[in-house]
């Protein structure tokens, strides 16, 4: 039986998911040897013709020609994988999406008419049918290796839907919020990292996103807000923390005032 | 010998280092309260000395911080950010392990970990369960268990271990536990133990139970009663003598001042019809515009005991594993079920916590899930405070016609 296509495709990035693979040192071998590695440029230019089995798309949606090429991978994959913030909620450049981004192509540009880009940074699930949405800037190499994993035998992947304070308790980390006053994400961000930061008492950067969940029972950023207010955080440092490398997911984007 | 429970000794604070180093001798590992990133944690001793003394904490709503005492007081804290449930229940488990081929039985879990499960890559081992040895597994002696963690170790006991289909890891791990409680004679702003009935004094579930007793000249004492399965061995190593009457009267004052000095209440007569009788009120939608739904709350409750299951594979998907983890009524899966979850907003899961802490708790296990510690208020990230919820429900049934 021929062993399963594998393919990785890049969009606007900065690579650090792609690296998370690479960095599966002691996997990797194991990894080579039940798929081919079909598709890979950051791992070698021999590529294959698709279609693919499983492909993992790391980066956002921000120029036209994204957002052509999307709609082919999606044609050529059977399960689409899509991997880190910027492809799972626009990512860090998803900070136009609060800006007039015209206005900044003329400012920082000499010759802008050159810069074909779109007035958004968009996920790829706001593209295409995605099969899976791994979170993470970067994304966890445990959480990959699962999701790949689970794909390859056909079972459900185990990546949990609660926040990074059950990571955190778990590992037996004192909460940072009350026994230090650090601001902290915690409690509204997705787990997967192991809650790294609060382990090393400080607070979370929330780079895995907002929790998980459907629209009638979004996480309640609000009230997270409201109580780094009250800790003394003023009303541009709360918008600054949530706008960082999931600034456009709608449930950070909404406690900042909601996209342009 | 049957140990003598009617007689009080007293012992001086040295006697802790020789207590401890008599059970490490014994070939307990010693687990107690010591400072550690900013709180008391719970944690392996290597000496007495590692114990807070001379430390203190302030808490609040969302807010507990360490303070330095006027005296050199060991256990002059109230409940730190874990309880002894890390060790009895801990956050995650193997339950067994075996080949895709067949070729061998599932194992039980406490073979050495052989694949990286899910999720952090960074968390720490747990305890190995049964399939372990005797001699393989590490045999606790918990130094310093508040009455209201003694009494919620008696919670465990019968939630895990009691009943039709008690869990073989918990009792495995739980048997040949010893536990040196002592009382409170200094509960936090968050606590309500009084009221619960769960301390400030230990009845029971002891080994021993020590007292804290400070003089103005600075002498430092610790009455010592045996519990009633206690091992009469346990006090012939440490230099002890009988306390006098008006030591054991002293003792029994700082205790029942404690009982006096709870920073919360908590109004318990007809609690569990309040609550029932509360299922539909609009509280619940004012307690989950506060809410995060993060699950802290159930993590640090000390009798919070559910947990789900997680297969994993290996990357060849030659081996499989099931873990056990704790998991809190607060996830949106925990109450997945075929079509979707049943408890999707804060609300309900708010609710369903409280509820059955305070109310269906004693319909299921025959006391409240509730000891009054104080945890759920200390460590909520945005100050939720159970106490206050419980009177809000209570005023706005008054306040009706």
């Amino acid at each position: 039986m021929p062993r399963p296509k594998l393919a990785v495709w890049k969009f606007t990035s900065c690579d650090g998911c792609q690296l998370t693979l690479l960095d599966c040192e002691d996997e990797l071998l194991g990894l080579a040897g039940q798929v081919e590695i079909a598709h890979f440029l950051e791992a070698s230019r021999a590529v294959s013709p698709g279609p693919y089995d499983i492909s993992l798309v790391e980066g956002s949606v921000s120029t036209p020609d994204e957002a052509e090429r999307i709609r082919h991978i999606r044609e050529v994959s059977r399960t689409l994988v899509v991997i880190g913030a910027c492809a799972t909620s626009g990512g860090i450049q998803a900070l136009r999406n609060f800006a007039d981004v015209a206005e900044f192509r003329s400012i920082v540009y000499a010759t802008p008419h050159h810069v074909r880009t779109l007035a958004r940074s968009t996920p790829i699930s706001a593209h295409v049918p995605v099969d899976f949405e791994l979170r993470g800037c970067p994304i966890d190499k445990h959480q990959l290796l699962e999701v790949r994993t689970a794909f390859l035998v056909g079972r459900e992947p185990n990546i949990p839907r609660h926040s990074v304070c059950f990571e955190c308790k778990a590992r037996g980390a004192t909460c940072v919020m009350a026994a230090d006053g650090i601001p902290c994400l915690g409690p509204v961000t997705q787990a997967g990292c192991g809650a790294i930061c609060p382990a090393f008492r400080r607070g979370c950067f929330g780079c895995f996103g907002p929790v998980d969940s459907p629209a009638d029972a979004a996480v309640n950023v609000a009230a997270l807000a409201d109580r780094l207010r009250a800790m003394g955080m003023s009303e541009d440092d709360i918008v600054r923390v949530f706008r960082t490398f999931n600034a456009a997911a709608p449930a950070f984007a909404d406690a900042t005032g909601g996209v342009r | 010998m049957a140990p003598d429970t009617t007689t009080t000794s007293v012992i001086d604070v040295s006697a802790l280092g020789i207590l401890v180093t008599t059970l490490q001798r014994r070939g307990f590992t010693v687990i107690g309260p010591t400072v550690r990133d900013g709180a008391i944690v719970l944690a392996e001793l290597t000496s007495a000395d590692e114990l807070p003394f001379g430390t203190g904490v302030r808490l609040d709503g969302g807010r507990y911080r360490l303070r330095a005492r006027d005296d050199r007081a060991a256990f002059g804290h109230a409940a730190g950010p874990q309880s002894w449930k890390t060790y009895l229940h801990p956050a995650r488990e193997r339950l067994w392990s075996a080949p895709r081929d067949g070729s061998a039985a599932p194992e039980p879990s406490g073979t050495p970990r052989s694949m990286v499960s899910t999720g952090a890559s960074t968390e720490p081992e747990t305890y190995p369960a049964s399939g372990m040895s005797t001699e393989q597994r590490p045999r606790y002696a918990f130094l310093g268990v508040r009455p209201c963690d003694l009494r919620a170790i008696g919670i465990l006991d019968r939630v895990l271990a009691g009943g039709a289909h008690p869990d073989a890891a918990y009792q495995t791990r739980r048997d040949g536990i010893l536990v040196i409680a002592v009382e409170c004679t200094e509960p936090g702003e968050t606590c309500f133990c009084t009221s619960m009935g769960a301390g400030p004094g230990a009845d029971d579930g002891f080994d021993l139970a020590l007292t804290e007793l400070i003089d103005d000249d600075g002498g430092h004492h610790f009455t010592v009663r045996i519990g009633t399965e206690a091992d009469a061995d346990l006090l012939r190593d440490l230099p002890h003598e009988c306390a006098d009457a008006a030591t054991r009267e002293r003792s029994a004052q700082a205790v029942a001042d404690a009982a006096n000095n709870m920073g919360r209440t908590m109004e318990t007569a007809g609690l569990r019809e309040l609550m029932v009788r509360n299922r539909n009120s609009t509280h619940w939608d004012d307690v989950a515009s506060r809410c995060l739904t993060c699950g802290n709350c159930t993590m640090v409750c000390p009798t919070c005991f559910c947990t789900t299951t997680e297969d994993v594979t290996d990357l060849t998907g030659e081996h499989a594993e099931r873990w056990r983890r704790w998991d809190s009524c607060f996830d949106l899966d925990f109450s997945y079920i075929h079509g979707g979850s049943v408890r999707t907003s804060t609300a309900s899961r708010y609710r369903q916590w409280a509820t059955h802490k305070l109310s269906t708790w004693h319909d299921q296990f025959g006391s409240s899930g509730c000891v009054g510690c104080g945890r759920c208020i200390a460590w909520c990230p945005v100050g939720i405070d159970l106490t206050a919820e419980v009177a809000a429900l209570r005023a706005a049934e008054e306040g009706s016609p």
